[in-house]
């Protein structure tokens, strides 16, 4: 047992650390925000259920690199995100941008819970309507003594 | 009996949904934002002379294939006998670009396999690759005579792909945009 739990720390600690290039991208903190913000956001089109910040795959590698090059060279983050959103699309963002083509998705939750909210609201009205179960009781009863 | 409609509708509307989403075919095949719009431009080393160039202005004037390729990509090993099979036919120029390689291991590729391009540049770096938003060797664009991509392919190419999906278009003159 002991063994076995020492095996399981080792590979814990191991495994995440040789993966990624965890080290630092840039020395101002608020360059090295921006970064890791953006890298988090950004999902790996080759591993579509990772960000490039999770991602070791070469392509998420090399986003990571163009992003470096880009916050270098003093782009804003609108338009780092422009440059992968015109190679990859909108669904190289977590979080698409609000334009007519994603709005729907913004949208959907909000319609989905007014929906539930009318249907919820139209069958609790209708079931407030109807007589309760003991009164129907007491009415059957007086039925059936008289 | 109205009670009925309502969940009945809504069913029926959910399969619909579900219906189109397993007819969609592969999942991860991303459609690319360059459909209709003109290819990046790109100036690459060729692979076999490091010298030399290529670039967007070769393949200007011409239709033409620019496919994206890799050693290590087991894909591109499955369509390589039909890209020979079409540049033998000689009926459209060929480009390659030789994405996240070394040149040695490319090269003995080539040599091995047999050389479909009329030329391949080479993306060591994958800086390219990004520009035209690659994601996943082969993937392979059809560009028209004034530089618009008209459709993109994801995965090794098939007499099938072939015949639906690029046929229809070089007919219409790559005009079909």
């Amino acid at each position: 047992m002991k063994r076995l739990l020492t095996l399981l720390v080792v590979m814990l600690a191991v495994s995440p650390v040789a993966a990624i290039d965890t080290g630092k991208a840039f020395d101002d903190p608020v360059l090295q925000a921006r970064y890791e913000k953006l890298i988090s956001e950004v999902r790996c089109l080759k591993c579509q259920n990772q960000s490039i910040k999770d991602s070791n795959v070469f392509l998420a590698a090399d986003l990571r690199r163009e992003i470096r090059r880009l916050i270098a060279e003093g782009k804003t983050d609108p338009e780092i995100l422009d440059f992968l959103v015109t190679r990859y699309g909108e669904f190289a963002l977590y979080r698409p941008r609000t334009t007519g083509k994603t709005l729907i998705l913004w949208l959907a939750p909000f319609l989905l819970v007014l929906f539930g909210g009318f249907a919820m609201f139209r069958v609790l009205s209708h079931r407030m309507s109807m007589p309760l179960d003991d009164e129907i009781a007491v009415t059957a009863d007086k039925g059936s003594s008289e | 009996m109205s009670r009925y409609v309502l969940p009945l509708l809504a069913v029926i509307a959910l399969i619909l949904f579900l219906m189109v989403g397993l007819k969609r075919g592969d999942p991860r095949a991303l459609p690319s934002p360059f459909i209709g719009k003109p290819a990046p431009q790109f100036e690459l080393p060729t692979l076999k002379d490091p010298s030399a160039t290529i670039g967007s202005q070769d393949l200007e004037g011409n239709l033409a294939l620019v496919n994206v390729w890799a050693t290590w990509c087991v894909g591109c090993r499955a369509e390589h006998p039909f890209l020979l099979e079409l540049a033998a036919k000689d009926s459209i120029p060929i480009y390659g670009i030789n994405w996240r390689d070394t040149r040695p291991e490319a090269l003995r590729w080539i040599d091995q396999l047999g050389d479909p391009y009329i030329a391949s540049g080479f993306d060591g770096s994958g800086r390219v690759g990004i520009d035209w938003g690659v994601y996943g060797a082969p993937e392979t664009f059809l560009v028209s005579a004034d530089g618009v991509v008209l459709h993109k392919h994801l995965g090794p190419l098939s007499k099938e792909s072939w015949e639906s999906d690029f046929v229809p278009l070089i007919n219409g003159g790559g005009a079909a945009q």
